[in-house]
């Protein structure tokens, strides 16, 4: 992902040339290139349910739940076809316990999918944990319909 | 008797005079106390009152009646007109005196007006930006000769100001005066931590990208990372005799409490639930920790030997139930209760059992006891924003302290500060 990232950040930048000198297209030929190597990996395919990143729980509930089971099992096979590939799981909580319990309970969720992750063939080493407790609301709203977009456990690839 | 003592004002920053807290008063005490504070001799050449800040600091505890002196300005026991002053128990009285060096003497008495002496008389002295500071001082001793309990008016408060994602560790006075910006991050800041002489804070930072824990010293600003093991590392509380802290990790799993020295030595485990064990709040005497678990099921109040041992549930009823701070006897606790989807300020009696709700719910979170256990600092909500909020241990009086921008969180009462 990074060289794909600093690829595209080239023909941006070889763009930006281009627009200075418009006779020659240097950007031409590189961004095929670039949408090529998008278009193999099936985590970029939007109608995979590997574009499905997080999953969802109940009130002060770590386990997966049945209906997200098949998604985290989606990204396990994806990382253990791709050692290469790292993922952070990130916990999250609704606001409804103290801040400190749901750290505790962020990091139960994000765990519970990393092991889940593990026993699917994913390497220790491909994924790091983090809980954000309650401190990083999708919505922010005292009633279960921001709730329940709260608890969750997101699915980053994007980070080192 | 006029016992002169020059009390040294420890804090040697100069503080801005505008609140960073608006406060609103509700409720009283069950008998108040008639008080009348005469302006003192002087004062009016200085850039800020000192009975006016007095008079604030007791109206807020709900304890006191404050009585208009009504234009009457006696300044020695001699000036005072005893028949004067029907209806009013304690009158405080005094003068102003500015040193060429800067220094401002106060020097004020505080008369029993049914029995016709004095209570106390003392000189107070500071620089002449602490002006505040002094008033505080004089609030202390008033309070503490007619309720007989200590005044936490000199003592101060740590809390989180949250603007957008900037989070800031905020120190300031009682009264929302003095505020100091402690760290300024644009990551989370959680909870702050008073090392026993005030001197230090522990607190939890996200600025490494997880919940790591720090010691930082609020004299020097230097600061040390506490706790940076992979997954969580946060709430820290201090030994009373400041030779420790419990903390909370996730490196071996899920969170668990271990003890480590402020310099980050000799750290081991010392529960082993495997559940949810956090929020440890050691006992005035060093010897108990009470924390939040979640071992029965759902988060309960627990308690724990230093050395180990099997924990024992303090709470039973329905709801949930977190944030548990001894007071400062040691014979009960606050916690937050959560029921229905509403938060209440709660305490419970160890001798009995006893529980008892001191607020009406709502979004109310991380209670502490001020110093003399007399008052409960909380966060809660209203208008939409995070503020501090306080309620009197009797559940009489509240206070509601709305900051000038942001969002209040992760309030808590410091220590005294030993002169």
């Amino acid at each position: 992902m990074k060289k794909v990232g600093l690829s595209i950040l080239l023909v941006s930048m070889l763009a930006a040339c281009a627009s200075e000198k418009p006779k020659e297209a240097p950007a031409a030929e590189a961004q095929p290139a670039a949408a090529q190597a998008m278009a193999v990996d099936p985590l970029n395919d939007p109608n995979s349910i590997l574009a499905k990143r997080s999953v969802y729980y109940p009130f002060d509930v770590s386990v997966v739940q049945d209906a997200d089971k098949p998604v985290v099992a989606a990204h396990a096979k994806y990382l253990s076809e791709h050692p290469d590939r790292h993922v952070r799981l990130e916990g999250n909580c609704d606001e409804r316990g103290s801040t400190e319990y749901n750290i505790g309970l962020g990091q139960r969720r994000a765990d519970g999918v990393k092991k889940m992750m593990e026993l699917n063939g994913v390497q220790a080493g491909q994924i790091t944990t983090v809980s954000y407790g309650e401190e990083k609301p999708k919505i922010s709203c005292h009633e279960e319909k921001c709730w329940r977009e709260n608890r969750r456990t997101d699915l980053d690839y994007n980070a080192n | 008797m006029l016992r002169l003592l020059s009390l040294l004002i420890m804090l040697c920053v100069s503080l801005p005079s505008r609140a960073a807290l608006t406060i609103e008063i509700t409720g009283a005490g069950e008998h108040q106390i008639p008080v009348s504070i005469a302006p003192f001799a002087g004062e009016e050449n200085l850039p800020q009152s000192i009975t006016q800040v007095i008079a604030a600091d007791l109206a807020r505890t709900g304890l006191f009646k404050l009585v208009d002196p009504a234009g009457k300005t006696p300044h020695e026991p001699r000036d005072v007109v005893y028949s004067d002053w029907p209806g009013v128990q304690a009158l405080a009285i005094g003068n102003v005196l500015q040193q060429i060096n800067g220094r401002v003497v106060v020097k004020f008495r505080l008369l029993d007006m049914v029995n016709q002496n004095e209570l106390v008389g003392e000189a107070v002295s500071a620089p002449n930006s602490q002006l505040r500071a002094i008033a505080h001082r004089i609030a202390d001793m008033i309070y503490a000769k007619l309720t007989g309990d200590p005044g936490v008016f000199s003592t101060r408060i740590a809390y989180v100001n949250r603007n957008g994602r900037n989070y800031r560790l905020v120190v300031a006075d009682s009264d929302g005066y003095g505020e100091q910006t402690v760290l300024s991050r644009n990551s989370p800041i959680l909870s702050p931590a008073w090392s026993p002489d005030g001197s230090h804070l522990a607190y939890v930072s996200f600025e490494l990208g997880h919940a790591s824990v720090y010691v930082q010293s609020l004299l020097t600003n230097q600061r040390l990372l506490l706790a940076n093991f992979e997954g969580s590392n946060s709430a820290p509380a201090w030994s009373p005799d400041g030779t420790q802290l419990a903390v909370v990790l996730t490196r071996d799993g899920s969170s668990q409490i271990y003890l480590v020295h402020p310099d980050g030595t000799d750290l081991h485990r010392i529960s082993f639930s495997g559940a949810i064990d956090t929020e440890p709040c050691f006992s005035p005497d060093g010897q108990y920790i009470l924390y939040t678990s979640d071992q029965g099921g759902t988060p309960q109040i627990y308690r724990m030997s230093v050395d180990g041992g099997l924990p024992e549930r303090l709470t039973f009823d329905d709801g949930n139930n977190f944030s548990p701070r001894y007071s400062p006897d040691g014979r009960s606790f606050v916690y937050t209760h959560l029921e229905n989807g509403r938060f209440y300020i709660a305490t419970q009696d160890f001798a009995t059992g006893q529980a008892q709700l001191l607020t009406d719910g709502g979004w109310e979170k991380r209670p502490s006891f001020a110093p003399n256990g007399k008052i409960i600092l909380f966060a809660s909500e209203a208008q939409g924003r995070g503020i501090l909020s306080t309620v009197s241990s009797d559940g009489r009086v509240r206070q509601k302290m709305f900051p000038q921008s942001g969002d209040i969180r992760e309030p808590t009462w410091g220590p005294f500060i030993k002169q």
